[in-house]
């Protein structure tokens, strides 16, 4: 594995919400094709770092960042690079499924269509296809024009996914995607997540540590806004060499 | 796509920035004529004389009649609509089940959706009428229906008003009252009105400013007499019927008189202007309060 | 009688009271409308909704008075509308929490709370002097379309703020430029608040007289105006008209008038509330 490209990697990152230091000198790498997990207690800085890695934060008034963050070994807080560029290369999933109030078609289609593409058969074929990855499709393709409000939890998350995946990205931001779902919706998109994994790079974030365990190939332990970890997923379970990661995965505290 | 961008933001900021225009619009209008009046008129004579008649052959231009038209009708529209509209208000948040909520709050709205014109017919044909029975005195056109109907009108604003400030009082001190033995009715005076306090007065402000606005339904119904007095029986003249006055004669753009409405219009805009002003000034200690 | 004999009853008087404060409003209304109806229904027929005014109260209708609300009513639709919902889109979207925001938030809740009279004075300088429009319908437009670009603006806002952060982040999280964001999915999703809001606007501006006759509209037009730049007068106008006048027959006029006015507004208010229940229920988040 140690051949693997670097598709993501930050070097010495600060992220301040005002005066606030929510990022300590974070550099980590993520590789292609590989799940990349974040875990930590609850406001240890985990999600806030996933969001740098799309720009999700430039709409928070007084957030900025110091330091880089290289996609493709480019800066994507360079003044040049476009936001709405970066997006489509870099996907994101969110905690709670937000599928717009739309039909599920118009969902699927929307990053396409918003990027001005009209022609009907390729929105059409991409809709199957990204909801055939996501294994919706079977359960969807009668009701393609109905409200995608009218889809259970997990049916809308894997929606989601379809959407974000409709616009072809190279790295897909999972944001605790199933810390709203139940089980058995949890399981599906933890496959998903496997299948995914081939032809994607993956970084989520997790509450659930066994999740993390069973789906990443490497994971960072977040604390306090720093990066206290970084190890494969297996060392970072089996033998952490910090005593903080070793009492939150032991659950001492979280 | 970018400057695409800039420019709908552009455009949309224009819109908002519009507003702002209007307000300086409004004060430069007003000003800019009642600067020319002043120049013809002193400021003293027009706030010390007891006497308002630009359209006589003798002219006097002493603001205070109006002034008084106008506080006399408030008053009295006021003196009707805070004892039943806050009694509502506390009614329906410490009394009334949910359902009969749900049915009276919409069919209160509705008295301030009725134009106000239609008010006045009804302050002239119905209440003074009726009014002239019990009160033998009672001229025609007088402050006293017009004002009682305004004070109908504007019970919606201070209930509804008054009953968002009482429900927004944390549900932990009613049960606090009840838990020491209080009745409904001490809770209400003892714990939840005081509680609701600036949420309250707010809703009084923004009716005495309401009121002093109005214009239709006191043109109609209270006469077109100025006179310094707090006599609700007699025909009254307030500033917003004296610029209607003026607005449906003939007369000629830049003369005295026509100045005159704009001086009219300024002190009445001062009043409600300071009105806003102290309203949105409770209103913000208040948020902070309970935040 | 023990101390908390009486605070009891005082409770119960209390709610007595209160019973009569809610009725009261009530029934003056009902009392009213009552009334109204027993005066001028009767009037109400066709050729009082196709005559033209006359001095003689038994041949005067309505018609120009009707068609002349209708104009206003379209053009300051066609005015504010997009005014007000774009400069709601701009405040609650773009300029959150700068300097300029708080400044136009107080002066848009400053404007709200100005005297619609105030607002004829500003038309009668603006529209119908310099810009030379006169006592035409467009100028009794730009003046109402004024006077409710608040309640439009604010009311456009409270839609937008209505619509989940979620909605926005994942659009966004596409690919979709602001602008986009906000017209494929924060326009559609907030469409039916905005829509309660200008109706609501719109049967506040049904109603008002005041403005109009400062800025010259006059209650005595010979024909229904056919284009913006005609004369015109409205059915509030008309009504004061009317009431203003000696004769018994005119009163009735004006009841009859007052019927087809509050038809007017309630119609508009039914619809509004009609809308808000319905997309009350139709998105739930």
């Amino acid at each position: 594995m140690k051949n693997k490209k670097n598709k993501l990697e930050a070097i010495g990152l600060n992220a301040y919400y005002g005066d606030f230091l929510a990022l300590k000198n974070i550099s980590v790498a993520m590789e292609e094709n590989q799940v990349t997990a974040f875990i930590g207690p609850s406001g240890c800085g985990k999600s806030t770092f996933l969001r740098t890695l799309n720009r999700m934060n430039d709409y928070i008034d007084g957030f900025r960042v110091e330091g880089e963050i290289l996609l493709d070994e480019q800066d994507i807080y360079r003044k040049e690079v476009r936001v709405d560029e970066l997006r489509k290369q870099v996907g994101m999933v969110f905690q709670k499924p937000n599928p717009f109030p739309k039909t599920i078609y118009e969902n699927v289609v929307y990053g396409l269509k918003i990027q001005g593409i009209k022609d009907k058969e390729l929105l059409m074929e991409t809709a199957e296809n990204t909801l055939r990855q996501t294994t919706l499709w079977e359960e969807v393709k009668d009701k393609l024009h109905k409200s995608a409000l009218a889809l259970s939890g997990g049916q809308q998350q894997r929606l989601c996914i379809a959407r974000a995946l409709a616009i072809s990205p190279s790295v897909l931001l999972m944001d605790e995607p199933t810390s709203a779902l139940d089980p058995i919706s949890t399981a599906k998109i933890e496959e998903l997540i496997y299948e995914l994994k081939k032809n994607y790079t993956i970084v989520i974030v997790t509450h659930n540590m066994q999740q993390a365990g069973r789906i990443s190939d490497h994971t960072a332990f977040f604390y306090m806004g720093e990066l206290v970890e970084f190890a494969k997923t297996k060392t970072l379970f089996t033998s952490p060499k910090d005593t903080r990661t070793q009492n939150y995965i032991t659950g001492r505290f979280g | 796509m970018r400057t695409s961008e800039k420019i709908i933001e552009g455009l949309l900021w224009l819109s908002a920035a519009i507003t702002i225009l209007v307000t300086a619009g409004i004060i430069w209008v007003l000003l800019s004529e009642t600067v020319a009046f002043f120049s013809e008129v002193s400021i003293m004579s027009f706030l010390t004389d007891t006497e308002w008649t630009p359209l006589f052959a003798v002219k006097r231009f002493g603001i205070l009649p109006l002034v008084a038209g106008t506080f006399l009708t408030t008053a009295i529209a006021i003196a009707v609509a805070l004892p039943i509209g806050l009694t509502i208000a506390i009614y329906l948040n410490e009394y009334a089940n949910a359902s009969f909520r749900a049915v009276v709050k919409p069919l209160l709205e509705i008295l301030a959706t009725i134009p106000t014109v239609v008010y006045g017919f009804f302050a002239l044909t119905v209440v003074t009428p009726f009014l002239q029975q019990i009160i033998p005195g009672l001229a025609g056109f007088n402050a006293l229906s017009a004002g009682m109907v305004m004070g109908i009108m504007i019970i919606p604003m201070i209930s509804s008003l008054s009953e968002d400030a009482i429900s927004a009082v944390p549900k932990s001190l009613r049960e606090a009252a009840y838990g020491m033995g209080s009745t409904r009715l001490q809770t209400a005076f003892g714990v939840m009105v005081p509680a609701a306090s600036s949420g309250i007065l707010v809703s009084i402000i923004l009716a005495i400013s309401r009121a002093v606005g109005e214009t239709m339904l006191v043109a109609i119904a209270a006469g077109q007499q100025p006179r310094l007095t707090l006599n609700p029986l007699v025909p009254i003249e307030t500033m917003t019927t004296y610029i209607v006055q003026v607005s449906l004669g003939d007369v000629p753009h830049g003369s005295l008189e026509y100045r005159t409405i704009f001086a009219v219009g300024i002190t009445l805009f001062v009043f409600t202007f300071a009105l806003n002003n102290i309203s949105f000034w409770i209103k913000k200690k208040y948020q902070e309060k309970y935040d | 009688m023990t101390n908390s004999d009486r605070n009891r009853l005082k409770d119960k008087a209390f709610q007595v009271f209160g019973v009569f404060c809610t009725f009261i409003g009530l029934a003056v209304l009902a009392i009213f409308l009552i009334d109204i109806l027993i005066d001028g229904l009767g009037r109400i027929n066709w050729e009082f909704l196709n005559n033209l005014p006359s001095r003689r109260a038994h041949r005067a209708g309505i018609y120009t008075a009707w068609i002349g609300t209708l104009w206003i009513l379209l053009l300051t639709t066609v005015i504010a509308f997009p005014l007000g919902i774009s400069a709601g889109i701009y405040l609650e979207e773009y300029a959150k929490k700068s300097r300029m925001a708080t400044i136009l938030e107080i002066n848009i809740a400053n404007l709200a709370g100005v005297p619609s009279i105030i607002y004829g004075l500003l038309g009668l300088e603006i529209f119908v002097r310099l810009m030379a429009l006169g006592g035409s319908l467009l100028a009794g437009a730009l003046t109402l379309s004024l006077l409710i670009l608040p309640i439009v603006i604010v009311t456009t806002r409270e839609a937008i703020k209505a619509v989940p952060r979620s909605i926005r982040e994942g659009s966004f999280a596409l690919g979709a430029s602001k602008w986009q964001t906000v017209w494929h999915q924060v326009l559609p999703a907030s469409f039916g608040g905005i829509l309660t809001g200008v109706i609501l606007a719109m049967s506040r501006a049904v109603g008002e007289a005041a403005p109009l006759i400062v800025i010259g509209a006059l209650a005595y037009v010979p024909f229904a105006p056919a284009s913006p730049m005609d004369e015109f007068t409205v059915l509030p106008i008309q009504i004061f008209n009317w009431i203003s006048r000696p004769q018994a027959a005119f009163a009735t006029n004006a009841a009859a008038a007052i019927i087809v006015l509050l038809l007017i507004t309630f119609i508009l208010n039914g619809i509004a509330v009609y809308l808000r229940h319905k997309w009350q229920k139709r998105i739930k988040w």
